[in-house]
């Protein structure tokens, strides 16, 4: 996809050109760079009006929190959202390039988009990178055709449900799911199904953690709810606070004065073709 | 055919942090009560902290089983220096123990991050807090403070600003207690561990606090986020 190199092919894909290099580096002892994954929890269930998704706002580096408050459900079209887990940059990348496709498509049809269409946009994609690109998505949306709900795994395969869990909490999800779904469920008793399952995550797993976000869609109709329920305050701030003094301290103070490296000769010639 | 490596270990880390300060006539030692494994919680309740001897007290992270092996080795050397000697072990000889102990599997080693808090018993230093830091085969080191485990390295820069410890290699050999009151210092213990439960996902539930001085032990929880 650059200018740079002419021998990348135009329709994307995988690019196996430094396949070989990598692994003589890696021979060599030198460490992959580590991923910001986003272990998570990500939910969609179909209800009577059409589909609610739930995600977690935690995104971990390793056995770190890197981001306690990150949006995992990424807009698509005004009437389909998408839920990310796996690698964070790779959710967002191909959330927004297929947002884009999206846009592109409504405009030359003049139509709302559906979402198979973005079903297909992802899989095709996804498979094309055959699962480097590691992004499993929870996709659903309201479009003429009725509420639709999806899952796609990074490899390129999909599976249509009325109710989805991944993510690294997503049995812990699911076990809620299961015992608790039925079809035809009002927006309260949707919505507050997605919550628990989504807390199961968060308290059950250790990649999912922080708030729960909420997407209600409907035929007509949105509803983003970031930041729905806030189950962990933090449990202690200290009253009188912690100063942290400036620790910088003056050693020595030295002056030296660089040196003139130009010679300037005067009347050279200077610059000349 | 190329080296085959190893596909069991016998080793699992079960997370958790324990943090260790020491005052002029206290110590108070912490530890979260998370065990976990992978991405699970097994339990939110396990304590992992361990009174050895009347002034000693010992936390320790990493892998539990071992961990409670060690516990058991210790003890049991602790009844016989009881028969053997009619008294207590004093904490810095148990903190020898420990570490005699971890080099003896110098090469099959306890995964386990040992804090080893309490009140030297010993001369002109009678009553003050004492906190040794080991690594998983035994070498150690007296200290001001010290934090071990997955949340280690989130705590110790805190603690080093905070408590400004000074180097055992200085010269003259500056003391190594904090300045803080008892008070202060385990306001301290639970910012510290807050903190860290924000940011290391082994790190919750509950904190198990016991704190040592001369009227005695005592003990105190307080709740983290469990997420």
């Amino acid at each position: 996809m650059s200018r740079f190199e002419e021998s990348a092919p135009a329709r994307g894909g995988f690019s196996f050109d430094l396949c070989k290099r990598n692994e003589m580096l890696m021979q060599k002892g030198l460490k992959p760079s580590s991923y910001l994954k986003t272990g998570t929890t990500i939910v969609g269930l179909v209800f009577q009006d059409g589909v609610i998704l739930g995600a977690d706002t935690r995104a971990t580096e390793g056995p770190i929190v890197a981001d306690k408050n990150c949006e995992k459900i990424h807009y698509m079209a005004p009437n389909i959202y998408c839920c990310g887990a796996g690698t964070a940059a790779d959710t967002e990348a191909v959330t927004d390039m297929v947002s884009s496709q999206l846009k592109l498509h409504r405009f030359h049809t003049g139509r709302e988009s559906r979402v198979v269409t973005a079903l297909t946009l992802l899989k095709s994609h996804l498979f094309s990178y055959q699962g480097h690109v590691s992004a499993a998505l929870v996709l659903g949306g309201v479009d003429v055709t009725g509420p639709h709900l999806h899952t796609i795994y990074p490899h390129g395969s999909t599976d249509t449900l009325p109710f989805a869990t991944m993510g690294s909490g997503s049995l812990a999800a699911m076990a809620i799911f299961e015992s608790k779904y039925r079809e035809g469920l009002t927006r309260d008793e949707g919505v507050k199904l997605v919550a628990e399952a989504i807390c199961s995550g968060i308290f059950n797993d250790l990649g999912s953690g922080s708030n729960v976000d909420v997407c209600v869609i409907t035929k007509g109709n949105r509803e983003y709810l970031r930041n729905y329920m806030l189950p962990n305050p933090r449990t202690y701030v200290s009253e009188k606070g912690y100063s942290f003094s400036k620790k910088t301290e003056v050693l020595l103070t030295k002056i030296t004065p660089l040196r003139e490296l130009v010679e300037v000769i005067e009347g050279g010639d200077a610059m000349e073709e | 055919m190329p080296k085959q490596q190893a596909n069991w270990s016998p080793y699992d880390n079960n997370g958790g942090t324990c943090v260790a300060i020491a005052g002029a006539d206290y110590c108070v030692i912490a530890a979260d009560t998370r065990m976990s494994t992978g991405y699970s919680i097994l339990t939110r309740d396990y304590s992992k902290i361990i009174q050895l001897a009347d002034k000693s007290v010992m936390a320790s992270s990493g892998f539990q089983a071992d961990v409670r092996a060690l516990q058991k080795v210790l003890a049991a050397r602790h009844l016989l220096y009881q028969h053997q000697h009619n008294k207590q072990m004093s904490c810095p000889a148990m903190a020898q123990l420990l570490s005699n102990t971890l080099y003896f599997k110098r090469f099959f080693p306890y995964y386990s991050f040992n804090v080893l808090g309490g009140l030297d018993s010993e001369g002109k230093c009678k009553g003050k807090g004492c906190v040794f830091t080991y690594d998983a085969v035994g070498s150690y080191e007296r200290v001001g403070y010290s934090a071990q485990g997955s949340g280690a390295t989130l705590i110790t820069p805190f603690l080093d600003n905070q408590l400004k410890s000074p180097s055992p290699l200085l010269l003259p050999a500056k003391d190594a207690v904090t300045p803080l009151s008892e008070i202060e210092a385990i306001d301290l213990v639970k910012t510290c561990f807050a903190s860290a439960t924000e940011r290391d996902i082994y790190t919750g539930d509950k904190v198990e606090m016991l704190v040592l001085n001369a009227s005695g032990i005592r003990q105190e929880f307080m709740e983290l986020r469990k997420d």
